[in-house]
């Protein structure tokens, strides 16, 4: 093939180098060629849609004159027959990195992050970096360029991959034989974005995914600023990016939850960003419908694995069989949602497999219309560039010739044109020699069988049934075969080669003996059969068993969201956390998500009735600190880092929430990390598992920020000694810069100056305006103490004090600041601060008047939060009552949303948890957890679920062990481990420390 | 003059209370007799309204309620309501290795070099830790320190919660050695940007290999009459000769398949499997084989995401059942601190399908049976160690665990800790105010 190539190239390449018509010319006469090309009696593919029978495609100086039907031929034309092949317009990459070299990661000395910048004159943060052009740095690559074109792409738009803001992409034509001159189309195409930072700077800042949100937030933010002339100084980061921002803004969000994430930052600005997916969209593919963004698909699906070895496929989560499954079918359901999508080579290792995923993309049902669409029109358009894409007249005369449907394996390229530079793949007229032939020599009958691509064929041979080694090749208009003798002993080469005859289809020619003799001989062509691969082909088409897509679509999932219930429960022990105490043999009625009556002998004419005689039913427990269901806890790139949210990294997916709710756990807030004196916001969710992560969120949610003291603000258990506060004596003088800065810029706000928005500050002054609350990581009294009397000198209160291991000590100072305490029943002695921590903690403090709470902190801990509410009864002697408090109402009043859960209380949500057995006992078990009325786990219907889950794993292992045993290329067994997130886990990172 | 010395001892006693562990107690004096309790053997049976006798440290009667059998000068404790049972036994633990996880200089438990079978728990044992401390209110009385890290970690000595030094402590000096089978995955390193995830390992056969050499060559070593100097390779001696049990620390089904082989191959007597947490899927090879199980801390989350949420709470319950010998550890995250929590991993598995009375055989009889020291400890019987204590209620349920008395050989030990006093202190602090 790539011989054939190399040899046609130099005869068919009638390239003209385009020199500019200003240029001087001093090595000979200037010489114009002003003639036309016609490519005549093709299937033109003008665009997807609009197809032409016998169409003529009329071009000059690279750009389409006319295309259609019955087009009138100019006399001066070069006349091309494309004999009934097919013509396409080239395929456009919108998400490209094509001749952009991605830059070197720089590497840092000393053991501290860099938290500064490392360029001067531009944006504070290194990671932000619009001045960058593509086209700056733009080098054409003639290896890649030629392997786009095989695959069937004639124009990119590429851009530097690094950074999160990351400037302004180039839209080039991959014209071999012109020059750059030729290839630019525009040097400013578009501008690109993500979440990843750069690898050209060490600066720490951000750590986490919603570090990157805030920081881009801020930005859009600064760059308003500067545009109305506020800023005293230069900043050519923002001046680039304001000069950008006519531009398609193209993010690269590269995951269903991050184009989420992207979509609320770009509504916030009034921006619509193009959003490079991830290739799971399908999960959820209605929150991606409703971001109405446009999407650049990635085709990059996984290969199956390898799991012959049964000990290693036992290794593989469900998750990742079923991605392997399902991906493929992503552009379908993109159709099938009438969603606009592109289709990108990124992501894929080499640039040669995409035809293959695309095909493979159509196999699962996607339809080839709409695939071409996505690599030609919608590209074109989302690019606002309608003059690629198509070939309408006035467009670029970018097209491939191909012997048929552009997306069929058996289909080859012959040509592609890109701007009049021809490159010529194979012979668009030399005769298809593929089919079966039978010949006779030394008494036996033979039989070849040439399939395989027209330029590409293969051989297959047999002599009376025996198989011989053979093989094939073509050059132009000659056939040459080589083939083994029959005698098994001896073996012996024999040639053949023939001219192809233009009138017949047999093979004339002459055999070569390995004695040097030779013969004549003709193979007689079999009439045509249906061809043996257009069958494979129409199996491997054949519908996929595709498993539906459950809510989360992993293990525990559902295949169509559980609904709110009238219940009835009957006889039950119940834990009203009210004044009526415990009642026995006690009715409750739940109805449209609340408790609608509570007493005996109740009657419902609707309600579904559970017989609770034995068991005990109580509100559902709330873990004030928690890390599960988050992608990210810690932003650590800064001091404070007010302007981060929880709230925009929530994971609905983690499995860790079904596992909280066959624990009883219906409301937690997840926390940031305590990596910083001023931590991010929280996120308070309800754990209604299967909805998105949007749905998650508690209503109107009360709001709260994670402050943090001690050991970890101090850095002082990792080797980092550059970032202030190293003591406990800087924590203090932390808060007193920020609340002072905070105060002085709510009051510039409030006077109706003009200012600059701060989105750090903002936050912290609705902490000054009593309209955001602190729950803060603390240890040790004197820090503890120091906290209060901040908030004191800036007239408000802390809420809540989370761990607050030593508040035993300073029970009395906390009661009268009003501050609740979060504390873990009995962790200690993992490090130096939690040295005199100790488990009568909560009795003491619950006994002094403190509201108190018990959490988890922990992923595990957390599904037995009601083991944990024990241990207060054991350690201190806290009545039961009060230590089921303690997880349920306690942590609802610190969390301000008693109004609504933490009690069984008619008007109340209906979040409750039947219990086996006393909720305090070891012995007792979560039997049904319901949220709002519906049931989010139920101890029975888990039975269906395992049982399901162990299909799903059987069928698709077999069918990966069907897919390797057809010689399908496997991958091998990995487990994607998801992080479990503590106090003190980064992105990215595996750390297994405490708190 | 008298009364200040009293003074000064007082005083004394205070300040040194103040920074150390409880007080060991001397040698028992009276013959204790406890009346009227349910005594939990320890061997799954259980004696309601029982009568346990003990002098000199020893039990010398445990049966039903005989008002004949006690003497007038027995102390006579009246249990009646309340519940007996032998001390609990946490094996494979790093107590007093480790005092403050986050401290350096506290930290014991690992030394450096892959082949450590020569590093011994016992001496770096600290008798005066302030977690240890925090056990034995809770019952936790025994404990097998064992060392960690390296393919071969070194070894463990089983002791006594309450003691003035090491040899005050030890029940079982040198045990066993502790293995770490080879890992079929090993994680990616993000550090170097790889993935986090695990993938398979492929050095797996190879590591085998080099211990299949290790052992062997330990083996020939000291089968020769006049060996050289090898530290490392005398401590293996007891593996082979039968005196050491082998703990394999081994977890997915594969290794745990291998190290069965393996020490079949190596013809080692005694094999213990510690984490396993897979051995649910191979019981019946255990039981052939009479290898026993450490099974790893029950209240931890499922390895993978489709596996049952509830797995581990009822891997105990499956081994019972087919028949293998388990006991509870509860090695990994916050492990010593959460030792105490021993009992209420045993309750758990009675949520799950064990008997109380199966699930207390876990962290007592079956715990000693697998530490060689079921001679002396684990159980409630006759001739054993009065090592056993008295709860106000269920001692598997937090909601009742509520220590009266504990003993260690009959000596009656302080249920005191430093985390008591400082609760007691600021308790009053605020009662006064």
């Amino acid at each position: 093939m790539k011989k054939i190539q190399l040899l046609l190239m130099g005869i068919l390449c009638i390239s003209t180098a385009y020199a500019q018509d200003y240029f001087p010319k001093n090595d000979g006469v200037k010489s114009e060629i002003t003639n036309y090309t016609a490519i005549i009696n093709a299937k033109l593919y003008i665009t997807p849609t609009k197809v032409i029978e016998n169409g003529t495609l009329l071009i000059k100086d690279g750009m389409v004159v006319r295309s259609g039907k019955n087009i009138q031929i100019p006399e001066n034309s070069e006349i091309i027959d494309a004999n009934g092949n097919s013509v396409y317009p080239s395929f456009v990459d919108m998400y490209s990195t094509f001749g952009v070299a991605k830059p070197k990661r720089v590497n840092g000395s000393g053991r501290s992050p860099q938290y500064g910048p490392s360029r001067e004159g531009f944006y504070w943060n290194d990671h932000i970096r619009p001045e960058q052009n593509a086209i700056d740095v733009f080098k054409f690559d003639e290896k890649t360029a030629k392997s786009m074109l095989e695959q069937g792409f004639g124009v990119v738009n590429t851009h530097m991959e690094d950074g999160i803001v990351r400037g302004s992409g180039a839209l080039i034509a991959l014209d071999l034989d012109g020059t750059d001159a030729n290839r630019i189309i525009s040097g400013r195409s578009g501008q690109y974005l993500s979440f990843s930072k750069s690898v050209q700077s060490r600066q720490s800042y951000p750590t986490s995914i919603m570090g990157g949100m805030a920081l881009l937030r801020q930005l859009y933010h600064d760059a308003d600023w500067y545009k109305k002339g506020n800023a005293k100084t230069t900043d050519r980061s923002i001046e680039a990016f304001n000069s950008n921002s006519d531009l398609v803004q193209i993010m690269g969000a590269g995951s269903r939850a991050n184009a989420l994430r992207a979509d609320a930052v770009g509504d916030q600005f009034g921006i619509q960003y193009i959003i490079l997916g991830g290739g799971d969209e399908y999960e959820r593919i209605n929150t991606i419908k409703n971001t109405n963004a446009a999407f650049i698909l990635p085709v990059n699906f996984p290969k199956p694995y390898d799991v012959e070895n049964s000990f290693l496929a036992n290794k593989l989560e469900l998750e990742s069989m079923k991605e392997w499954n399902q991906r493929p079918s992503n552009p379908k359901v993109f159709e099938e949602h009438n969603i606009k999508f592109a289709l990108t080579t990124n992501g894929l290792k080499s640039v040669s497999e995409f035809k293959t995923h695309v095909k493979n993309a159509i196999n699962h049902g996607l339809s080839p219309t709409k695939a071409l669409e996505a690599l030609t029109t919608v590209p074109s358009q989302l690019l606002r560039n309608n003059k690629i894409g198509n070939l309408q007249n006035g467009s670029y005369a970018n097209f491939t010739i191909t012997s048929g449907d552009i997306f069929e394996t058996t289909t080859s390229i012959y040509e592609h044109w890109i701007r009049g530079s021809r490159t010529v793949f194979g012979d668009l007229n030399s005769k298809d020699v593929r089919g079966s032939y039978t010949f006779n020599f030394d008494n036996s009958e033979y039989k070849l069988d040439i399939s395989g691509k027209k330029e590409a064929p293969k051989a297959t041979l047999k002599a009376d049934s025996l198989k011989l080694s053979c093989s094939v090749k073509q050059d132009k208009d000659w056939v040459y075969l080589l083939f083994t003798s029959k005698d098994t002993l001896q073996q012996n080469f024999m040639r053949f080669s023939a001219k192809v005859n233009e009138t017949s289809s047999n093979l004339s020619g002459i055999l070569n003996f390995s004695d040097g003799s030779s013969q004549n001989l003709t193979l007689i062509k079999a009439e045509k059969k249906d061809d043996k691969t257009s069958e494979k082909e129409k199996k491997e088409s054949e519908a996929k068993t595709i498993l539906s897509v459950s809510y989360p679509n992993g293990p525990y999932g559902f295949d169509k969201l559980p609904e709110a219930e009238t219940l009835l429960f009957q006889n039950a022990t119940v834990w009203t956390n009210e004044n009526d105490g415990i009642l026995t043999h006690t009715d409750v009625l739940i109805k449209d998500g609340k408790i609608a009556a509570i007493g005996q002998n109740l009657k419902s004419k609707n309600a579904k009735i559970i017989d609770a005689t034995g068991k005990h039913l109580t509100s559902g427990i709330i873990d004030e600190h928690s890390h599960i269901a988050a992608a990210s806890i810690n932003e650590a790139g800064q001091n404070s880092s007010a302007e981060v949210s929880i709230e925009d990294v929530i994971d609905a997916d983690d499995v860790n929430i079904y596992r909280n709710l066959s624990g009883g756990v219906t409301t937690i807030q997840i926390l940031h990390g305590s990596a910083n004196p001023i931590g991010g916001r929280s996120a308070i969710i309800k754990l209604k598992w299967g909805e998105s992560a949007k749905n998650l969120i508690y209503k109107n949610s009360p709001k709260f920020i994670k402050f943090a003291l001690g050991e970890n603000v101090k850095q002082s258990n990792w080797g980092s000694y550059e970032r202030f506060p190293q003591t406990r004596m800087g924590v203090e003088q932390t808060y007193m810069d920020y609340f002072s800065r905070a105060k002085a810029y709510d009051l510039k706000k409030k006077s109706g100056q003009a200012y600059r928005v701060d989105l750090e500050l903002e936050v912290l002054a609705e902490i000054l305006n009593k309209e955001r609350f602190i729950s803060c990581h603390s240890y040790v009294q004197s820090e503890i103490n120091m906290l209060m009397k901040v908030a004191e000198r800036f007239n408000f209160n802390i809420n809540t004090f989370t761990h607050i291991l030593e508040g035993y000590k300073v029970a009395d100072k906390m009661k009268a600041h009003g501050v609740g305490a979060s504390t873990f029943s009995d962790w200690w002695a993992y490090k130096y601060e939690v040295n005199d921590a100790i488990p009568y903690n909560a009795a003491i403090l619950n006994n002094v008047g403190v509201i108190t709470a018990i959490n988890s902190d922990d992923a595990e801990m957390s599904r037995r939060l009601n083991q944990e509410a024990a241990k207060a009864v054991k350690y201190g002697g806290a009545s039961e009552e009060d230590a089921w408090k303690m997880v349920t109402l306690n942590p609802a009043k610190l969390l301000h949303i008693d109004d609504k859960v933490g009690s069984i209380k008619v008007g109340k949500d209906a979040d409750l948890v039947l219990w086996s057995n006393h909720p305090l006992s070891i012995y007792a078990k979560a039997e049904q957890t319901l949220i709002e009325g519906t049931t989010y786990f139920d101890i029975a219907r888990n039975q269906e679920h395992r049982k399901n889950i162990t299909t799903e794993r059987n069928t698709l292992i077999q069918m990966m062990l069907k897919a390797k045993n057809k010689g399908m290329k496997t991958q091998a067994v990995k487990v994607n481990k998801k992080q479990d997130m503590h106090c003190d886990t980064l992105d990215h990172e595996q750390n297994h420390n405490h708190n | 003059m008298k009364r200040i010395n009293t003074y000064i001892i007082a005083l004394l006693t205070i300040s040194f209370l103040g920074s150390a562990q409880q007080t060991p107690t001397p040698q028992q004096q009276n013959t204790v007799a406890i009346v009227g309790a349910t005594a939990h053997i320890g061997n799954g049976s259980v004696l309601e309204n029982s009568l346990v006798i003990f002098k000199d440290g020893v039990l010398q009667y445990v049966g039903a309620h005989d008002e004949g059998k006690i003497n007038s000068d027995n102390e006579v404790i009246n249990a009646s309501g309340q519940h007996v049972y032998p001390g609990f036994i946490i094996p494979n633990s790093t107590l007093g290795l480790i005092e403050i996880d986050a401290v350096r200089a506290s930290d014991d438990d690992s030394e450096i070099g892959t082949w450590n079978p020569h590093i011994r728990s016992l001496i770096a044992y600290n008798t005066e830790s302030k977690v240890v401390e925090t056990m034995r209110p809770n019952g936790v009385l025994l404990a097998q320190i064992t060392p960690r890290g390296g393919r071969i970690s070194g070894t463990s000595s089983v002791v006594q919660l309450d003691a003035w030094n090491w040899e005050d402590a030890v029940i079982k000096v040198d045990d066993g050695i502790h293995m770490n089978w080879p890992n079929s995955f090993s994680r990616g390193r993000w550090w170097a940007g790889e993935d986090p995830g695990l993938k398979i390992n492929k050095n797996y056969n190879g590591e085998i290999q080099e211990l299949t050499s290790y052992f062997n060559n330990a083996r020939v070593h000291n089968a020769n009459e006049n060996p050289g100097l090898n530290l490392p390779f005398e401590a293996m001696k007891g593996v082979f000769d039968g005196n050491k049990t082998l703990y394999i620390h081994v977890d997915d089904e594969k290794g745990i398949i291998d190290a069965v082989a393996f020490s079949k191959t190596q013809n080692i007597q005694k094999v213990v499997l510690v984490g396993a947490y897979e051995a649910y899927k191979q019981t019946a090879l255990l039981k052939e084989n009479g290898i026993s199980v450490l099974l790893r801390r029950i209240h931890t989350r499922p390895e993978k995401s489709d596996e049952d949420y509830d797995l581990p709470f009822k891997l105990a319950k499956i081994l019972v059942d087919a028949g293998v010998t388990v006991a509870l550890e509860a090695s990994g995250d916050m492990e010593r601190m959460n030792s105490r929590n021993l009992p209420f991993y045993a309750g758990t598995t009675v949520a799950y399908g064990l008997s109380k009375e199966q699930a207390l055989q876990l962290i007592t009889l079956n715990a000693a049976k697998i530490l060689g020291i079921d001679a002396h400890y684990g159980s409630l019987e006759v001739g054993k160690s009065a090592t056993l204590f008295i709860s106000k209620g269920d001692a598997l349920d937090m909601r009742t665990n509520h220590l009266k008395n504990a003993y260690i050989d009959g000596r009656k030990i302080s249920l005191e800790s430093h985390q008591t006093k400082l609760w007691k202190r600021y308790s009053n602090k605020y009662k006064n105010q």
